[in-house]
């Protein structure tokens, strides 16, 4: 007579403390980054051990965060956004004309959030009603918003000066206490927030599961369509709080401000653990990866060497970094992967046939 | 072993539970005749014909097994029932009711109280537990934010004591592709029975399990009947469904070709029955 198949597992599993610390959400990404701070540390220490120079990334980074948030939801979903550097370049410029049109900067802030939002609805109704992939889409809807922002603006840029003495600017972009930057606050309450909807709220779960399985979150009644279009839409709406944040920064609209946001973005969300694959994915990671993203450059200007090497070292850094959640995850994989040199034969028994892993 | 205690308490857990919900519930309890009635129901997807005029009903408290080849539109009619997707024409009663398609969904049928187990598609493999056995009716606070220290819980209840899934290290946290294909089922199967069903769609429940998880997967069936709840078992093993089902319909390519008592056929005269279909012409132009 057959026995029944739940037999007490016999993969050796990997120890618990190991279990536990990979478990904290976003750990491999903080050790990178301290590792990447300590080593700046020690190669420029005229830099890197005085406050301004972190003070410095509380301005450029916000922007950057605002969107990699985002991002985080729409690549949790299993689907990509190429299409929000366009945005910053359309909501601000709507920004700024409705700042030189009315004076009125809070109305300049509703209608970049409002074209933001625009943008990622038409992207959603694309993507989800009629069917065209995410990344398809959103390349196309990428020219389309860029070149109607060239458009409007004339290609021209808009210099803002008068709005550092408005109270958006105050808001937004003023130093808190006189020390800690306004959109730092912002970007770091914004990130709390999502944090929150991607882990605790019902639409974050419906995220989750579109992106571990469609079929599956079809069948427990997920409205995907309805879901995606939401999902989308509020990228956009993030896009457009980035261009102001960038815009108030800057205190000057160009049109072709996005530029330069696209992979550095992505990089934060990707670097930060979140798998492109979907269906898991960490707010926390996505924080330290940007982060880093946006140090590295002055970092490693800073330490003195050509300039001409960044890139280069910024793609080792998000290499490394993708491996080490890798590891962390999924110890296994260093086993396998010390197997393939045939260093080490004591590989885990294959797991039992029944493991359903077929889907 | 494990699994045993597991089925076994699944069972009694919905024979005790019955008596309870139905004081409960009055709405659902008031006499109907069928808990669920298709009425020429039909689907196209573009030109494929995938259903054909389907009548189809399934009395309150019986087993209705679901038969016929690969593509003859079992899993389309079941999940025409649940909700899943929508027929191009054809009207459906629950409970004796006529029922709106364009306000049927998945999650009407749940509110239904219909549940459905699908062979292998009812669980997302990278999320916890306690998110698969809630998902698409999160125990939530009004801003929609999942109180999830609650679900855990249940979950943790469900798993724990009515599965017994201690042994074995599951708990609410563990992500589903940690699982074997039978804990799998057991989930999806608990699932159904937290939610208390009164109609249990199983989707070839069986496919991936081991004989001795099969029989266990039966008794639930039996479990089903004796309960006084209603069965729709798609099943590609004839001897089981035969043994099981009270009524047993066989769809081909999209027809329903045959609709029997159980008594009324033996074994071998439906294997013969189901071989000589596949030599059979269409049943009708109208299909492809």
């Amino acid at each position: 007579m057959m026995e029944s198949v739940v037999q007490p597992r016999q993969v050796a599993k990997p120890s618990r403390s190991w279990h536990k610390a990979a478990h904290i959400e976003g750990l491999p990404i903080i050790v990178v980054l301290l590792l990447l701070v300590g080593l700046f540390m020690a190669a420029a220490p005229g830099v890197f051990l005085r406050w301004p120079i972190y003070l410095s990334f509380l301005t450029t980074v916000p922007p950057m965060l605002v969107l990699a948030v985002g991002l985080t939801m729409v690549v949790a979903a299993g689907e990509i956004d190429l299409s929000f550097p366009s945005v910053l370049a359309f909501s601000g410029f709507l920004f700024a004309w409705a700042v030189g049109a009315t004076g009125n900067a809070w109305l300049g802030l509703l209608l970049a959030l409002a074209g933001g939002a625009f943008v990622g609805f038409t992207n959603g109704v694309l993507i989800a009603v009629v069917g065209v992939p995410s990344i398809i889409t959103t390349i196309g809807t990428q020219f389309f918003w860029a070149g109607v922002a060239s458009i409007l603006s004339g290609g021209m840029s808009d210099a803002l000066q008068q709005l550092a003495s408005g109270s958006l600017y105050a808001v937004f972009a003023a130093p808190l206490f006189g020390v800690i930057p306004m959109q730092a606050v912002w970007a770091v309450g914004l990130t709390i927030l999502m944090w929150f909807i991607l882990n605790r709220h019902r639409f974050g779960e419906h995220v989750l599961f579109i992106g571990d399985n469609r079929n599956v979150a079809k069948v427990v009644g997920i409205n995907i369509t309805r879901e995606t279009v939401k999902l989308f839409t509020l990228m956009g709406l993030l896009g457009g709080f980035a261009s102001v944040l960038l815009t108030l920064e800057n205190l000057n609209y160009f049109s072709t401000q996005g530029q330069g946001y696209l992979l550095p973005a992505l990089a934060g969300v990707f670097i930060g653990g979140t798998s492109v694959f979907g269906g898991t994915a960490t707010m926390v990671g996505t924080f330290f990866g940007t982060f880093i993203i946006g140090m590295l450059e002055a970092g490693i200007v800073a330490t003195g060497i050509a300039g001409f090497w960044v890139q280069a070292i910024e793609g080792v850094v998000f290499v490394v970094a993708v491996i080490l959640h890798l590891v962390v995850e999924s110890p296994a994989k260093l086993r396998a992967f010390a197997g393939m040199t045939g260093r080490w034969h004591r590989t885990a028994p294959p797991k039992p046939e029944i493991d359903g892993s077929r889907s | 072993m494990i699994l045993t205690r597991c089925w076994s308490s699944l069972g009694a857990g919905l024979r005790t539970q019955s008596s309870s919900i139905d004081i409960a519930e009055e709405r659902f309890t008031r006499n109907y005749q069928h808990i669920v009635r298709a009425e020429g129901v039909s689907l196209s997807y573009g030109n494929v014909r995938a259903l054909s005029g389907i009548d189809l009903a399934v009395g309150r408290n019986e087993i209705v097994g679901l038969i016929g080849d690969n593509g003859a539109g079992k899993s389309t009619l079941i999940k025409l029932l649940t909700g899943v997707v929508r027929p191009t024409s054809g009207r459906l009663f629950v409970r004796d009711r006529a029922v709106d398609w364009a306000r049927y969904s998945v999650h009407e049928a749940h509110r239904l109280r219909f549940e459905t187990v699908y062979q292998e598609k009812s669980l997302g493999d990278k999320q916890p537990l306690w998110r698969n056995i809630f998902v698409g009716r999160q125990i939530t606070n009004r801003f929609g934010f999942i109180k999830v220290a609650e679900e855990r819980r249940i979950a943790n209840d469900l798993l724990l004591r009515k599965l017994g899934f201690r042994g074995v290290g599951i708990d609410a946290d563990s992500a589903v592709v940690k699982l074997s294909g039978g804990e799998r089922q057991g989930v999806a199967i608990g699932r159904a029975m937290h939610f208390d069903a009164d109609l249990i769609v199983l989707d070839e429940p069986t496919v991936a399990l081991a004989i001795g998880e099969v029989r266990k997967v039966l008794d639930f069936v039996r479990s089903i009947k004796e309960s006084g709840r209603a069965c729709i078992y798609i099943e590609h093993n004839l001897a089981h469904v035969h043994e099981l089902a009270d009524r047993l319909v066989v769809l081909d390519r999209g027809h329903l070709v045959a609709d029997i008592k159980a008594g009324e056929i033996s074994l071998n005269d439906l294997t013969k029955f189901l071989l000589d279909l596949q030599h059979r012409p269409p049943a009708t132009a109208a299909v492809g």
